[in-house]
């Protein structure tokens, strides 16, 4: 299986996405430049943390007009795997592939701490290891991560199941329902503001992040078995 | 100022006019000798910032000879954009730190966060990767809401900048005291890693090779802040610019990144950031440094503004830019480079063989001075020094703290903002990024794993300058003595040392006596515990109305860890291990936390400190981590024992202690003598442990959430860890939130 992990002028956790793959997965992983065409080389798409242009503006707000952005869709009709990951997921709401938006946190400072997780949904592509309700311990990073949607949204997102994580005890940034991360309607695009590639070696103080990694190869493995 | 108002060189002679840019008559006479003529407006402004003790160190020269900079691991001494260190595997360490202290003073969240540019760029300039940002911050008293405001704003500077370009900010210091009100302190430190053949310099070498310019454009920010500021010329309606330049983290990740690719190509020279004094400093020491001269046709240099003169030209100090000299005919290979990035490498000049600095501005000759005399020619004073009244009193005083109630005491203690839990800051930075960060803020000190070895780097940053102010030359060897014990407590050699020397006015004689004096402190103890001093800073006139703060020498220490399972951290682990003490209390309470919190001020005698005691000390506790009986390990600083055992218990979950001591209860419990350690060892390893270490069994981990305290049968503490965790936790918050 290969994985891209797409670099944006700004990105800063795109090694960090490549070693989880690499060293810990043992799966094959290439970074992909922003202005790539193409991307049907691969079987998954990550888009890592950071601060893509500077995000001076809005995070994301200007990494979603980058040539690569239109070899994610595709990507994304095509129904493969997607996780954007704390800028990822910033950039995925900016470029319409997931619903909602990001505020400042609620403190207005920068939050840097492992937090508790509840897997809301483990029937996805991306947490198919898991246990449903199990607790799993992420940091999170980042100074815009309180989600926010409508009602309308929400009341679809509950309906659809597409809550896939929450913020388990203290919401550290105040977004809406304790929202961690969401699918797509579809199932293949995930967005989540915890790092789960800083959480798979207990070196880093934990590796409750791997299973993330795991279910996306495990995905892939029967899907292609089936294909073939 | 349009070049049109520019004062004539006779004029400047004439008004003394270089005496508002901060030359002495004797130094601008100085200047018409190495000329042979009278300076014009842009040569005057040259010389003055050149010859600024910021660039020059021409009044900390003599004192910074003595320290030791030479060492069988060191690379690169002083002298360069960051000393480096080799740490084997061809692998080796690029580390310095630098001040940024009247900046943050002025506009705290941009003096901040230019201080990390800034320190960034020297440690990329060399070639190597920065892998982490320490810092050490001093504010006044957190009550008055200006300091509030300054901490609040000096952190939120220095995480909007690291957290953006993806390094870590993972450890750091930040203590609080008045002296500090109207001064406050920010160093920042960053630390690199490199391949020993990726290694670069700032030369400018090859007569004919082309100099490039790099990064954001030049500005006129940092002008005002560098040197002259006339009262006439602002009336005549100047446009005057903040003193603070303002940082584009975005930038800096590009440029690093750029720079980073293009040091693997040969067509590349010498690299070297434009720091202070921005295009003047980078391009005269360049050249001075290779032997060569250099000339620039200031028409190319990249401009944010129209209009602007060669002065402001060569005295902006507008952040992200770096100068490089490259190969003739190899220039498009560079700009290509920096094209993938979005960047533009512009060539502005070449390396000439003259030893010139000369200057094209709109086809004329607008400066030309001898680089030497910039840069390794600069003049150089010998201060007078003079030991203070106050020193001389201070030794004849014994202070005996009156203590009845132990917990009231150590509870007040926890709660000091010195003492208390920093989380509040450092959950502020991202110290996570680039997944190495193995041992995280709020240990002795932050440990990083080296990817593809099996080996760690720890660091931290440490100064008491209460010890420094009591006694410069034994708070000297402690601000070492203390850095070298935190690298050691995480399982660490101590390599070597990076200083930042933040001082009064050195014009005072009491305040060279204390820069003097705090040098040789330091450089005795770094003789001795073998941790040579390879870069640093030195910031003086840190003075409010003309009182000056404590002498703070912050020193950043780098340690290697041989071996992943080495790496220890100080909270206790087990109940059921021992608890030992190495080293004994003795009644020195000069400088100590619980002075201050009874008295409210700082006198008496800083505590004493043998260095050979240290390094023996040192040595016993890495052996005995390296042979793997040490479950934690944990020095004994501000607060004490007392303070110590709490810190263990806080740092872990669900534990107790139960502890014995013997003799004076308030010297036992919050004394802060140097050279001493708490270490938790397995029982089952109680045997090695004692033929290894010189150590005082003093009792045992339990699990009762408690730490119990006796004096023979005499129970003197009994103090519940959640009780303590609560209020060590909360105090800063706490402070940040009251109105008063």
């Amino acid at each position: 299986m290969k994985f891209a992990v797409v670099v944006f002028p700004g990105s800063n956790c795109d090694i960090d996405m490549y070693h989880a793959i690499s060293d810990e997965l043992g799966e094959e992983v290439e970074y992909v430049w922003h202005d790539a065409d193409c991307l049907d080389e691969f079987d998954a798409i990550l888009l890592p943390g950071g601060f893509s242009y500077g995000d001076y503006l809005r995070s994301g707000a200007i990494a979603r007009f980058s040539n690569v952005m239109k070899a994610i869709k595709k990507a994304a009709d095509d129904g493969k795997p997607i996780l954007g990951v704390c800028n990822g997921f910033q950039i995925l709401l900016e470029a319409g592939l997931l619903p909602g938006a990001m505020r400042r946190n609620n403190k207005l400072t920068f939050i840097c701490r492992p937090v508790k997780l509840r897997v809301e949904n483990n029937e996805t592509m991306f947490t198919s290891q898991y246990e449903r309700g199990e607790i799993i311990t992420i940091p999170i990073a980042h100074g815009e991560g309180n989600y926010y949607c409508d009602e309308q949204t929400l009341q679809q997102l509950i309906a659809n199941n597409q809550i896939v994580f929450r913020y388990e005890g203290e919401n550290p940034n105040g977004s809406l329902h304790n929202i961690a991360g969401i699918v797509n309607e579809k199932g293949n695009v995930l967005g989540m503001m915890p790092h789960p590639e800083r959480a798979v070696h207990e070196l880093l103080g934990g590796a409750d992040g791997l299973k993330l990694f795991q279910s996306i190869v495990t995905y892939w493995r029967d899907a292609h078995v089936v294909t073939t | 100022m349009s070049l049109l108002l520019e004062p004539s060189p006779a004029i400047i002679k004439e008004q003394k006019l270089y005496r508002e840019m901060g030359l002495t008559d004797e130094e601008f006479a100085m200047v018409e000798r190495i000329l042979g003529r009278s300076p014009n407006y842009t040569e005057t402004g040259i010389f003055s910032v050149m010859w600024s003790e910021h660039c020059s160190y021409k009044n900390s020269k003599p004192v910074l000879k003595k320290f030791p900079t030479e060492g069988k691991h060191v690379l690169q001494g002083p002298g360069e954009g960051a000393g480096i260190v080799d740490i084997g595997d061809g692998l080796a360490v690029a580390f310095k730190i630098e001040s940024h202290n009247h900046p943050s003073a002025i506009e705290p969240y941009q003096g901040a966060a230019t201080g990390v540019g800034g320190i960034i760029r020297d440690v990329f300039s060399m070639g190597a990767r920065p892998i982490a940002l320490l810092n050490s911050l001093r504010f006044g008293e957190l009550t008055s809401p200006r300091v509030k405001y300054l901490f609040e704003r000096v952190v939120a500077g220095i995480a909007g900048y690291g957290n953006c370009v993806g390094i870590p900010t993972v450890g750091g210091e930040v203590q609080f005291d008045a002296v500090y009100e109207g001064n406050p302190l920010v160093n920042a430190m960053c630390v690199g890693l490199i391949r020993h053949e990726d290694i670069q310099k700032g030369i400018a070498s090859g007569v004919g090779n082309t100099v490039m310019y790099v990064g954001a454009k030049t500005g006129r920010d940092g002008i005002h802040g560098a040197t002259f500021a006339s009262e006439e010329l602002t009336e005549q309606s100047e446009q005057k610019r903040p003193a603070v330049q303002v940082g584009d983290p975005f930038m800096e990740k590009l440029l690093l990144e750029a720079c980073l690719e293009v040091i693997h190509s040969d067509a590349l020279v010498g690299m070297q950031d434009m720091g202070a004094a921005g295009l003047t400093s980078s391009s005269a020491e360049m050249a001075s440094k290779a032997g060569s001269g250099i000339e620039l046709n200031l028409d190319l240099v990249p401009q944010r503004e129209t209009g602007m003169t060669p002065y402001e030209m060569m005295l902006s100090e507008s952040q992200e830019r770096m100068l490089l000299v490259v190969k003739k005919g190899r220039e498009q290979e560079i700009a290509d480079v920096f094209a993938k990035y979005g960047l533009e490498a512009k060539a502005i000049g070449r390396v000439t063989d003259d030893h010139m600095l000369r200057l094209y501005h709109r086809g004329e000759v607008v400066a030309e001075i001898p680089v030497d005399a910039l840069a390794k020619d600069a003049p150089v004073y010998h201060k007078p020094s003079q030991e203070p009244a106050y020193y001389r009193e201070f030794q004849t005083i014994q202070y005996t703290p009156a203590v009845d109630n132990y917990e009231e005491t150590l509870l007040a203690l926890l709660s000091q903002p010195t003492i208390a839990s920093k989380e509040w800051v450092y959950e502020q930075y991202d110290y996570m990024v680039r997944t190495n960060t193995v041992v995280a803020p709020g240990s002795d000190a932050a440990v990083l794993r080296i990817r593809g070895t099996n080996k760690a780097l720890a660091m931290t940053t440490d100064c008491n300058s209460r010890y420094v102010y009591l006694d410069p030359e034994v708070g000297g060897k402690i601000v070492i003595a203390e850095a070298a014990r935190n690298i050691v407590c995480s399982g660490a050699q101590p390599l070597a040392v990076t200083d930042c020397l933040n001082f009064g006015n050195p014009e005072k004689p009491e305040i060279f006596w204390q820069l003097e004096k705090a040098v040789e402190g330091m450089s005795e103890a770094c003789r001795v515990l073998e941790t040579p001093v390879i870069s640093g800073n030195v910031s003086l006139y840190n003075e409010t109305n003309g009182e000056a703060i404590y002498p703070t020498p912050i020193v950043g220490m780098v340690g290697i860890v041989e071996h992943m399972g080495h790496v220890t951290t100080q909270s206790f682990k087990q109940p059921g291990d021992f608890i030992y003490v190495i080293g004994e209390a003795k009644q020195e309470f000069g400088g100590s936390e619980l002075q201050k919190w009874l008295t409210g001020r700082i006198f008496g005698k800083a505590p004493t400190i043998d260095l050979h005691v240290e390094a023996k000390r040192q040595k016993q506790l890495l052996a005995a981590i390296r042979a793997g009986v040490v479950a934690s390990a944990h020095d004994v600083s501000e607060g004490g024992l007392a303070v110590a055992l709490a810190e263990c218990l806080i740092s872990a979950q669900g534990l107790g202690a139960h502890v014995t001591i013997q003799g004076d209860v308030v010297s036992e419990l919050f004394s802060e003598t140097q050279s001493r350690f708490v270490v938790s060892v397995k029982k089952e390893h109680q045997q090695t442990f004692e033929q290894l270490v010189q150590a005082a069994c003093i009792g045992e981990v339990t699990n009762d959430g408690t730490l119990h305290v006796t004096n023979g049968d005499t129970c003197i503490l009994h103090v519940p860890v959640e009780t303590m965790r609560n209020v060590w936790k909360g105090a800063i918050p706490c402070l940040l939130k009251s109105k008063d």
